[in-house]
Order: C-alpha cells, then sequence, then structure tokens
C-alpha cells in the first residue's frame, strides 16, 4: 500500500532522495552514450567536468564504424539474436507442454517430477557449468548429408550447444505450472465434453489464456540468453559463432580505444533497452513474478 | 524420468460409455509422459547428469583434453584443495562480497522500494530509470565501470567535484579497494531488481492498518516497524536467498574487470573454478572446488531460511 506523502516537507524530502538516486543509476550510463560518440581525446578533456555528460564538441558516428571495421559485429549481434529467439521459442514450447502435464493430466510420477523440479530452483548454474563443459565435449551428434547420416562427437564450438541446455528451465515450468493451475478446470471440461483431445486443449484453451505467463518467461528467457558470458566464453572459440558479450570482452582486449569500446557497449545494450522501454510493464511484472512463492 | 516411446494417440471422442473414465485414465498417463517427455530430457542431459557428473568427476582425474584414460583418485583433489593458498583466498573474498553486498543490496532496495511507495507524481520514470541497469548486461556494466575506476576516469572527477581535493585512486589495480569497488559497483547493477521485489511485496500490505495504526497515533518508525517489516516476512527470506546466491556466483565482474587480481584480491570461487578448470582444462580439480562452491550455497540457503523462519515464529 502507498502511504499518500502527507507533510510538504516528507515530499520535498523523497523527491530530493529519488532525484539523487536517479542521477547514480543514470548518469554512468549516459556517460557510456555520450563518450560513444566522442574522439578519445575529448573523452578525456570532459572527464573533469559536467561536459561528460553532454553531446557536445566533436560529435560523430566514428566510433561505431570503427566497430564494425575491427570486428564482426552484426554477425555477433545475429548470433545472440537468433541463440535468444530459439532459446526463447523453444522454452516456451518444451516448459509450457510440461507444465500442462503437471498442472491437468494425472500420471505416474508427476507429483514427484513436480516437487523435483522445484527443488532444482536453488541450484545455480555455476555449481555446475565446469562438469558441464567436459559432458558437452563427450556427447555425439547425427549429422544429416543428404541421404548419409554421420555421428560426431563433441557439441563444443556450435550454436547448439548455446541454446540446447537452456531450453528447458525449472522456474519457466514452476511460473506456466502455477499460472495454468489458476485456469478454471471447466474450460478444459468442457471441450473434452466436446471431445478435445489433451494436446488440442492444451493448444487452444490453456496456451491462448495464457498471455501473462507467455510474456514473463519470454523475458526471463530473453535476458539472460542475450547476456550470457560464462558459458559461451567456455566452449565457443570460433569468431564466427561468437556472441555478444564475449565478443565484448574480446573486442576489449583487442585495443583500448574507449570511445569504441563504449560504442559496442551501446550498440549491445540498445536492442535489451528498447525492448524493456516498450514493455517496460512486462518486464517488472516478470520480476515482481519471481518474488511471489518465495 | 521415463521417455515415451509410443506414438501420439489421439484421444477419441468421449461418448458416454461405461469404460470411459478408466481410458481417459489411461490416455491421461500416456500424454502426461509424452508432453513432459521433451524438458524431461533435457533437465536429465543438462542438468541431472552435469550435476551428477560434478560429484563423481571430483575423485578422479578428468582434463578437458586427455589422452589418459580417466581414474579413480579418491580425494586427492580435496587434498590438494586444502593446501591450495588461491583456493582459500578466493573462498575469503567470495564471503567477504556475501557479507557486504546481502546488507548492503537488501537494504538499498528496500530504501528505494520505500522511496517509490509514496503517491508522487513521476514515480512511474523514476521506477524506469533505477531499473535500467538491471536489463543491462553486466558484462556492458563491467566494461564501463573498469573505464570509470581509472585514475583519470569518472570516479575520481566526481569525488573531486565532491571533496575538492584532487583524487588519484587507481581503484581496480590497489588490493585494497579492487574489492570494495567491484561490490560498489555490483549492489549499483543489481538494486533494480530487488527493488521491484520489495515493492510488490510492500503493495501485498493491507492500507487499512496503516489507516488503523495512524488513527492510534503511530508515528512512521513505529509503523514501519510493527506493520510493514513483519508485513515483508516471505519477501525478505526471497530476497536474502536469492542475493546471497547471486553473490556466491560472483564471475563476470571478476573476469572483465581484474581478471582475479591484483595479486589474487579479488579471485572468487566461480573465478577460479574457471581458471583450472577451463583455461587449465584440469576437469576434476574444478569439479572439485565447484562441489565445494555448492555445498557452500545449499549451507547458506538452509540457514538462511531456518533463521529467517525462526526469528519471525
Amino acid at each position: 500500500m502507498a502511504t499518500s506523502g502527507r507533510s510538504p516537507r516528507l515530499r520535498a524530502a523523497v523527491l530530493a532522495a529519488r532525484l539523487l538516486c536517479a542521477a547514480l543509476f543514470a548518469f554512468p550510463l549516459l556517460f557510456m552514450v555520450v563518450s560513444s560518440l566522442k574522439p578519445d581525446t575529448d573523452i578525456f578533456k570532459d572527464i573533469g567536468s559536467a561536459r561528460a555528460f553532454l553531446p557536445i564538441g566533436d560529435i560523430s558516428l566514428d566510433n561505431y564504424a570503427g566497430v564494425f571495421d575491427t570486428v564482426p559485429a552484426a554477425r555477433f549481434l545475429l548470433n545472440s539474436l537468433g541463440i535468444s529467439l530459439v532459446t526463447v521459442a523453444l522454452g516456451i514450447l518444451v516448459n509450457s507442454m510440461a507444465a500442462f502435464a503437471l498442472s491437468r493430466l494425472s500420471w505416474p510420477g508427476g507429483r514427484l517430477v513436480l516437487s523435483l523440479v522445484i527443488a532444482t530452483l536453488v541450484v545455480p548454474f555455476e555449481t555446475f557449468a565446469l562438469p558441464l563443459v567436459w559432458w558437452v565435449s563427450k556427447l555425439p551428434w547425427l549429422t544429416v548429408h543428404g541421404l548419409n547420416l554421420t555421428w560426431s562427437t563433441g557439441w563444443l564450438d556450435t550454436y547448439r550447444v548455446q541454446v540446447l541446455p537452456f531450453v528447458a528451465n525449472a522456474f519457466s515450468i514452476y511460473l506456466f505450472y502455477s499460472y495454468f493451475q489458476s485456469i478454471p478446470r471447466q474450460l478444459d471440461e468442457a471441450a473434452r465434453v466436446d471431445g478435445a483431445g489433451w494436446f488440442r486443449i492444451y493448444r487452444t484453451v490453456v496456451m491462448p489464456l495464457s498471455g501473462p505467463a507467455l510474456a514473463t518467461v519470454s523475458i526471463l528467457t530473453f535476458l539472460p540468453a542475450w547476456n550470457s558470458y560464462l558459458w559461451p566464453l567456455m566452449v565457443v572459440q570460433t569468431e564466427e559463432l561468437r556472441p555478444v558479450m564475449v565478443g565484448a570482452s574480446y573486442f576489449f582486449q583487442l585495443k583500448v580505444h574507449w570511445g569504441e569500446i563504449m560504442a559496442y557497449s551501446t550498440l549491445i545494450t540498445l536492442p535489451v533497452l528498447g525492448l524493456f522501454l516498450a514493455f517496460q510493464r512486462a518486464f517488472v511484472n516478470s520480476i515482481a513474478a519471481t518474488g511471489v512463492k518465495g | 524420468m521415463a521417455v515415451s516411446t509410443s506414438p501420439v494417440r489421439t484421444v477419441a471422442p468421449a461418448k458416454p460409455t461405461s469404460g470411459r473414465a478408466r481410458r481417459r485414465q489411461h490416455g491421461q498417463g500416456r500424454t502426461g509422459l509424452l508432453m513432459v517427455a521433451p524438458a524431461g530430457v533435457l533437465l536429465v542431459l543438462f542438468f541431472v547428469v552435469p550435476v551428477a557428473l560434478g560429484f563423481a568427476l571430483s575423485f578422479t582425474n578428468a582434463r578437458l583434453i586427455s589422452p589418459k584414460p580417466l581414474e579413480f583418485v579418491g580425494l586427492d583433489n580435496f587434498a590438494r584443495l586444502l593446501d591450495d593458498p588461491v583456493f582459500w583466498t578466493s573462498l575469503r573474498n567470495t564471503l567477504l562480497f556475501a557479507a557486504v553486498i546481502v546488507p548492503a543490496q537488501s537494504g538499498f532496495a528496500l530504501l528505494l522500494a520505500l522511496l517509490m511507495n509514496v503517491k508522487m507524481r513521476g514515480t512511474n520514470l523514476f521506477r524506469t530509470l533505477y531499473f535500467i541497469p538491471v536489463v543491462t548486461s553486466i558484462v556492458v556494466v563491467s566494461i564501463l565501470w573498469r573505464f570509470m575506476y581509472q585514475p583519470d576516469g569518472l570516479v575520481n572527477s566526481v569525488l573531486h567535484w565532491m571533496t575538492g581535493n584532487v583524487v588519484r585512486i587507481d581503484w581496480l589495480n590497489d588490493t585494497s579497494t579492487a574489492l570494495p569497488a567491484i561490490m560498489f559497483m555490483s549492489v549499483w547493477q543489481a538494486v533494480g531488481f530487488h527493488m521491484v521485489i520489495w515493492l510488490a511485496g510492500l503493495q501485498t500490505i493491507p492500507a487499512e492498518l496503516y489507516e488503523a495504526a495512524e488513527i492510534d497515533g503511530a508515528g512512521r518508525w513505529h509503523q514501519f516497524r510493527y506493520i510493514t517489516w513483519p508485513g515483508l516476512r516471505s519477501t525478505r527470506t526471497f530476497i536474502l536467498v536469492t542475493i546471497t546466491i547471486a553473490a556466491l556466483s560472483l564471475f563476470t565482474q571478476i573476469h572483465v574487470m581484474t581478471g582475479g587480481g591484483p595479486l589474487d584480491a579479488t579471485s572468487t570461487v566461480v573465478f577460479q573454478a574457471v581458471r583450472v578448470g577451463y583455461q587449465q582444462q584440469q576437469t576434476a580439480y574444478a569439479s572439485a572446488i565447484s562441489l565445494v562452491f555448492f555445498l557452500l550455497v545449499l549451507a547458506i540457503s538452509l540457514i538462511q531460511r531456518r533463521l529467517t523462519r525462526e526469528r519471525n515464529a
């Protein structure tokens, strides 16, 4: 419940505190964007004054051009976009189906699976990332060349190793499950009386009613996929397969040209920032959703 | 987790027969397994197996690429851990990081949530601003702050402006300031996330309680102490556990900003596991470090849950 600001003194204090915090959060990012438009000499000259946050002086997009000349930045962006979107799409399909089965169907082991899924929520990825690298380096893969099937060993240095480990997600299953529980069962009963099978009920009754859960799961899958760093750092060597964040630290090691580094940073931040500003409410609700059932 | 290999069976239109209920039950079992199968297989492959491997490999000589066959070596890797000074430094840094981050970040986030909970114009705008660092990748944030922490960087120039003295601290290259600098930046990046969660918790507290307290003449502090704080019980547990686990997993900031230096002053458990397991390809030893990390996370979240529960019982 919001406490309505009563005394004007309290309101003034709150406003002052809000403005101070706003400066704390906004200025570093403003500095990043502004610096991406300046040559290095100007960046350092302006650091001592408020000019550091103002796009004035020798403003140009040269740093951005420099980024594309130095690394295949467009390729990195497309890689991350592809990896993130495929992870989101497969994740929605796989996790919602599992959640549907857990929520609507009674089958042997259903209860046990649900409690296992919830138990996995507290295990951070970092605890098993290193054994996982070893494990994916041993996994087989079937390649189809026309009519020839060939088995190969090792998933290192592929797109699939960047996608498949993150498709099934206990938290997504849990979010879908709790949402499905809130959809009245009378709806599926009615569809069953009309002769619909379970797959059909899932596809035409339950999923179309699950917009908010879809938005939450999409956002909570997309963000870590776009931002992933530790995992691709270890499993991808080839430049063409590299996602944006690994590209960022690689770019950073090539040469210390701060204007270009800030340009690259701005470039890989803008897509997510744009999405956030466009779907703010959904973003904030997604985050709030993570805390609902601590 | 069983995998159903049966083909998709379309459920026949339900006819009012006596065996209908039984048949439906049967169809449910199959369809259920079929629908869980994709997620189940993937979770087994990419969660259950690697977690189990983490345990198993810690007792072997596994390397990422090795001509030698896998051998059981008993507790060798753990014995090596005990004698590894970098491991102990990393463990100490990780615990120190968590000990500072948990109260600082949850407290600051609560303060922001209380600020956002006052009904005023512009609340949404401020909330958006505070939240922007959360959607910014930690890699980008680390690069940006690494630039700002330079001796001739923005942080020193702001300090100069605030104090009037010329400040030339080399934040990330000084063993006494490197870890605190990373702590500050980490709070800056993530605090908006927990602000939103606190805010969601605050909004579940009924307005009538505050109105009643006001009528009884309770001051602002008493309202916070006896209404707000107890009302945030489950939110609090969640926030403390998530911040603790995230703090113990500290890696990216270190990798981008300091590479564990200067003199291992910022090396962490996960950072060292990656250094050993990936850069030096010693999977077995890295698994042993990961196992210690796993137990640490488990122990701390259990202790925290219990403490929070008891205090509020």
